[in-house]
């Protein structure tokens, strides 16, 4: 124990004496060790900083985000008078609203209506930030009341979709308005993922002659509150909450500005760090071979330091200390990249963003990226390093022989334990969604056992498999399984990268499909929301006549959860995957009968007649993550009135469908007399589908139409934006794995011009030597892809069916396209070496042995 | 069987080109056993190399198993190589992921032959090797690795064997053995035999002892059978 002691805590002076010396040699067998390292760090540093890049922009611009110190939300209604007066003896207040409605051309003349994002604004808004028109000028003179029309200002795109100008009118609901400013900036303007329609401003006084403020009318009410300077909004917050206690209100403050897209940003920055990792893991195997291949060339001088008495330890000490200076180097040289490339990010894309990304060199992301490349490093050659202390001192005399046992000892093993467990410890705690990191380690583990085991499967297969008639095959099959064949090296750092790229590949292609490719047969062609009770036998009559089909209509209310069991939503714990329940508005319907399609999981649904206490039917796994079940209740604030129900059943929803579903069915008896309205779905033959829009547009203009192509266009742009984002990273673990690859191939390419002029000796034509390496390289890029494609579907099926819970699809031409470019970065990179190979003279070859 | 004119052999170098070989002008029948003897450097190995058409002469004509080497590109030498000569290095020059019956057999894979393996073997066991096919050659001694290499070279049946110092890496006894092997393979074949040595009483086995010194012939003598 002590001499193991002494090994790890030894004479550390001496040892960095003599790698200074060693060192001088310079750097050239480590290009690849520093290139892998530098490109995994960089790739970690660089999304680490663009991500608190965009977090401190956040921070930065909250206020502005915000609209306000603090916001407040509320659903269907103003806040009362009360509230209004307790809110205004806070501070400044600004009142917006907020609905989803048509906008039309008030001429018809090519334009059509189009949804938009209405906003009606009073006097004071913005409290911070600027509004900018085009052509400029203030918000007072865009929208007050001019030649007895009020005006509108609106996004460039509205304009293109409602096919209009400036200075020509819209109508909105009832109201007709002058169209007279672009809306260029808006510094509230936020980010939401599904947002379907441009903007449209408008006042307060405009909004009133629109006639869209019906009861149950799905619009919202914020009020953002600017505060004294220096007064806490905790604080205030806190105050307002014991105020209004059951106000129903959404409350924000200035930390969760841009909540949406800070929820955002932590997935992406997970998603596509742990791609970067998996680039540094793939490294990790250049690293490991660059180490070895240094070390076993160094045999003789471990020998001769071994017989002039240096102890094992300093042998270890000696190269970790160079393997550390080395590993820093690249390490540096990532964080150089990671520094620079936000900043060059942020020149391409930086305007794309809904907020304003602060670039600059923040130390946490790059110190973590850092470290994961220390450990990676460290992880690879602590196994090499091991096999370097047992090179015997008799080395010297009589060479390396097979009797010589190298392979590490229990303590080594231990050490590349530790070191691995502190990597994936880093992974975990760091992660954002600890669940998600844990299946990457497992996933990245998996990929570590199962490349060489299928590698050596591949062989073994290679090996028994009949040899066949064709000499040239059977040179090539028999490479495979050589001693020394690059069959498991080239598996591993070609397929660890391909297997992210297809992993990431078919989780992208799978979501896509999801979105597009699934639903056209059973899905909805519109959403109708905001159809008011007294509309809705026109509304059934005006789709029937003109071809919609399939139509399904139910009342609609939103409410907040304010209370699980009994305790206020705040206190308790929920789980992370059901928190999106809790951040907004849910939707809800009542029936007396279950509706179509629906799934009763636990528990009854109630008699039809029922006419008892409030019941509702949930959704089952928003009830796994509120930790509540049968006969527990839940209460929503419905209209600023908190209604507690007991939970009578519980539903599996497949939200894919696009059906009509609500995480809330109340029971009857409740919610009928609550001012609501009624949302729709209709479905329609493509050619049938404009004649239904305009049916509706053109007889009730408070309606609301939502194409569900649009919708789907906007998530599957998303979606693609994301897959891009992926790609990219993804691509730099091919970059890395064909580093990995080119280093093992010239490691190798010494034996191969050896074999090639042999081979040329005993009569071998240069096309013959050739046609076996193609056949080599070819089968080992197949079977590289093969396992990559095994190994990568398994990883996307786990995330597309457990943890997304989607249905799985295998799309073909994911997998033929890389097999082929699989076996073609093999062959390049395979015959770039033995291209020279063949050019080589045999005479000062076999002169020299 | 070996007929060479004026051949000149001229390689790059750091320092400029260099003339290896100087009009060299040589025949040796069929059936003929030869040594090329000389000081290191003198241009014996480079006249092998030559004369196996592994090198192209620079200048002259030469000719070798009815074959002009000259008029030949890479790949019609391979063939030649393939279809008449075998060749022993000092360095034995195995391919070390081959089993030794690999090895052996590859030259007949090239060729396409007929039951490769099965004449491969049969080559081994006249070199005293059959319980080791399956060896690789980090697994055999010197000794026997060069063994592979002979049966290698004799398994095309091959009308000319060059051997270029193929004792040089091994020891006296060893050496001695792999020789009276090599002749009376030579011997049962009836193949020309040209042996590069710098051991003199190696040299006198052969027919004719050829002194090569600064690139060109200085003495061709005949051996009292």
């Amino acid at each position: 124990m002590r001499g193991a002691l002494m090994g790890l805590f030894g004479n550390w002076s001496l040892a960095v004496r003599l790698a200074r010396r060693e060192l001088r040699g310079g750097l050239g067998g480590f290009r690849i060790f520093i290139a892998c390292l530098a490109l995994g760090v960089a790739a970690i540093a660089a999304i680490g900083s663009f991500s608190r890049a965009v977090e401190e922009g956040l921070r930065a611009d909250a206020r502005t985000l915000l609209g306000g110190d603090i916001e407040l939300r509320l659903t269907h209604r103003q806040a009362t008078a009360d509230q209004q007066d307790f809110l205004a003896g806070l501070g400044r207040v600004t009142e917006v609203l907020e609905m989803r409605t048509m906008a039309r051309p008030a001429q018809r003349n090519g334009g059509a209506p189009a949804l938009v994002q209405l906003k009606a604004v009073d006097d004071v808004y913005p409290l911070y930030g600027g509004l900018e028109f085009r052509p400029a000028m203030s918000a007072a003179d865009a929208l007050k009341r001019r030649n007895g029309i009020f005006g509108v200002a609106v996004e460039e795109l509205a304009l293109r979709r409602l096919g209009v100008k400036l200075g020509e009118r819209v109508q909105v609901g009832d109201g007709e308005f002058e169209v007279r400013a672009v809306i260029a900036r808006e510094p509230d303007r936020g980010f939401s993922v599904f947002a379907i329609g441009p903007r449209l401003m408008l006042s307060q006084a405009a909004m009133a002659q629109t006639g869209l403020l019906q009861p149950g009318a799905l619009l919202s009410y914020e009020y953002r509150l600017g505060l004294q300077p220096g007064t806490n909004f905790r604080n205030t917050i806190d105050t307002i909450n014991r105020q209004f206690p059951s106000a129903g209100w959404r409350v924000r403050g200035l930390d969760e500005a841009g909540g949406g897209l800070r929820v955002w940003i932590d997935r992406l920055t997970l998603y596509l760090s742990l791609i970067g990792l998996a680039a540094l893991l793939v490294g990790g195997v250049g690293i490991g071979n660059a180490v070895d291949s240094f070390l076993i060339g160094r045999r003789r001088t471990i020998a001769s330091l071994k017989s002039q008495g240096a102890p094992a330890g300093l042998i270890w000490q000696l190269y970790l200390v160079q393997i550390a200076v080395l590993a820093l180097i690249g390490v540096a040289i990532g964080l150089a990249f990671g520094i620079a490339l936000p900043f060059v990010a942020d020149a391409a894309i930086g305007d794309r963003l809904p907020v304003n990304a602060r670039v600059d060199l923040y130390l946490q992301p790059l110190l973590m990226a850092g470290l994961f490349g220390l450990l990676v490093a460290l992880l690879f050659a602590l196994w090499p390093l091991a096999r370097a202390r047992a090179v015997p001192a008799a080395t010297l005399m009589r060479g390396l022989s097979a009797s010589d046992d190298t392979s590490p000892r229990f303590r080594d093993l231990l050490a590349i334990t530790g070191v691995g467990m502190l990597l994936a410890a880093l992974v975990v705690l760091t992660a954002p969604q600890r669940n998600v990191a844990v299946w990457f380690i497992v996933g990245a583990l998996g990929a570590f056992i199962a490349f060489p085991a299928l590698a050596r499967l591949a062989m073994a297969i290679a090996r028994r498999v009949k040899h066949p008639s064709h000499p040239t095959l059977r040179l090539a099959l028999a490479n495979l399984h050589r001693p020394g064949a690059a069959t498991v090296t080239v598996m591993l750092s070609l397929g660890l990268g391909l297997t992210v790229l297809v992993a990431t590949a078919l989780i992208e292609n799978n979501l896509q499909r999801q979105v597009q490719q699934r639903l056209p047969q059973d899905a909805p062609a519109f959403f109708f929301v905001d159809i008011q009770p007294d509309q809705v036998m026109a509304f059934d009559a005006a789709v029937r006549e003109a071809g919609g089909y399939g139509l399904e209509r139910t009342p609609s209310l939103r409410g907040r959860i304010s209370q699980i069991d009994g305790v206020p939503v705040a206190q308790v714990t929920v789980a992370p995957e059901a928190r999106w329940a809790i951040d907004s508005d849910r939707g809800l319907t009542y029936a007396p009968t279950p509706p179509e399609g629906t799934r009763v999981v636990a528990g009854q649904w109630w008699p039809s007649d029922y006419r008892g206490a409030p019941l509702v039917s949930f959704d089952a796994a928003l009830a796994r993550g509120f930790g509540v079940g049968i006969g527990d209740t839940i209460t929503i604030n419905i209209l600023g009135r908190d209604i507690e129900a007991r939970i009578a059943n519980l539903r599996t929803i497949d939200w894919t469908t696009l059906n009509l579903n609500f995480t809330f069915v109340f029971a009857p008896g409740v919610l009928e007399a609550a001012p609501q309205t009624w949302i729709a779905t209709v479905k329609a033959k493509p050619e049938e589908e404009e004649k239904v829009y305009r049916a509706i547009t053109d007889r009730f203009a408070n309606i609301t139409v939502i194409r569900v192509k649009d919708a789907l266009d906007t998530i599957a742009g998303l979606l693609a934006n994301v897959g891009l984002a992926a790609r990219v990273v993804g691509a730099v673990s091919i970059a890395t794995g064909l580093m990995v690859l080119g280093g093992a191939m010239a490691a190798s390419q010494r034996r191969r011009v050896h074999d090639t002029v042999v081979m040329k000796v005993l009569g071998a034509t240069r096309r013959r030597i050739l046609e076996a390496f193609v056949y080599e390289f070819a089968a080992l890029g197949f079977i590289t892809a093969v396992a990559a494609i095994m190994i990568g579907s398994l990883a996307a099926w786990l995330v597309i069916t457990e943890v997304m819970n989607l249905q799985w699809s295998f799309p073909l031409s994911i997998a033929v396209i890389t097999a082929f470019g699989a076996v073609a970065l093999t062959l390049a990179l395979g015959l770039a070496g033995t291209l020279g190979a063949l050019r080589q003279r045999p005479l000062a070859l076999l002169r020299n042995e | 069987m070996i007929s060479l004119r004026d051949v000149q052999l001229q390689l790059a170098s750091a320092a400029g080109p260099v003339n290896i070989l100087r009009g060299i002008n040589l025949d040796i029948a069929a059936g003929e056993t030869a040594a090329l003897v000389g000081p290191s450097g003198a241009g014996k190995s480079s006249l092998l190399m030559v004369i196996g058409g592994l090198e192209r002469a620079t200048k002259g004509a030469v000719a070798v198993a009815g074959a002009d080497l000259v008029r030949l590109d890479e790949d019609g030498l391979a063939r030649f190589r393939r279809d008449n000569v075998g060749i022993v290095f000092q360095g034995f020059h195995l391919i070390p992921t081959m089993t030794a019956l690999e090895n052996v057999a590859l030259s007949l894979e090239f060729a396409d032959a007929e039951r490769p393996f099965e004449r491969a073997e049969e080559a081994l066991r006249q070199v005293g090797l059959a319980h080791r096919v399956d060896h690789y050659p980090a697994q055999l001694s010197g000794g026997e690795q060069q063994r592979v290499a002979v049966a290698r070279a004799f398994v095309g049946r091959p009308r000319l064997l060059l051997a270029d110092e193929p004792t040089g890496n091994l020891d006296g006894g060893t050496g001695r053995a792999i020789m009276d092997l090599l002749f009376s393979l030579v011997a049962g074949s009836g193949a020309t035999l040209l042996l590069v040595t710098h051991d003199e009483a190696l040299a006198r086995r052969c027919q004719r002892v050829i002194h090569i010194a600064d690139g060109a012939i200085a003495n061709d003598t005949a051996i009292a059978a």
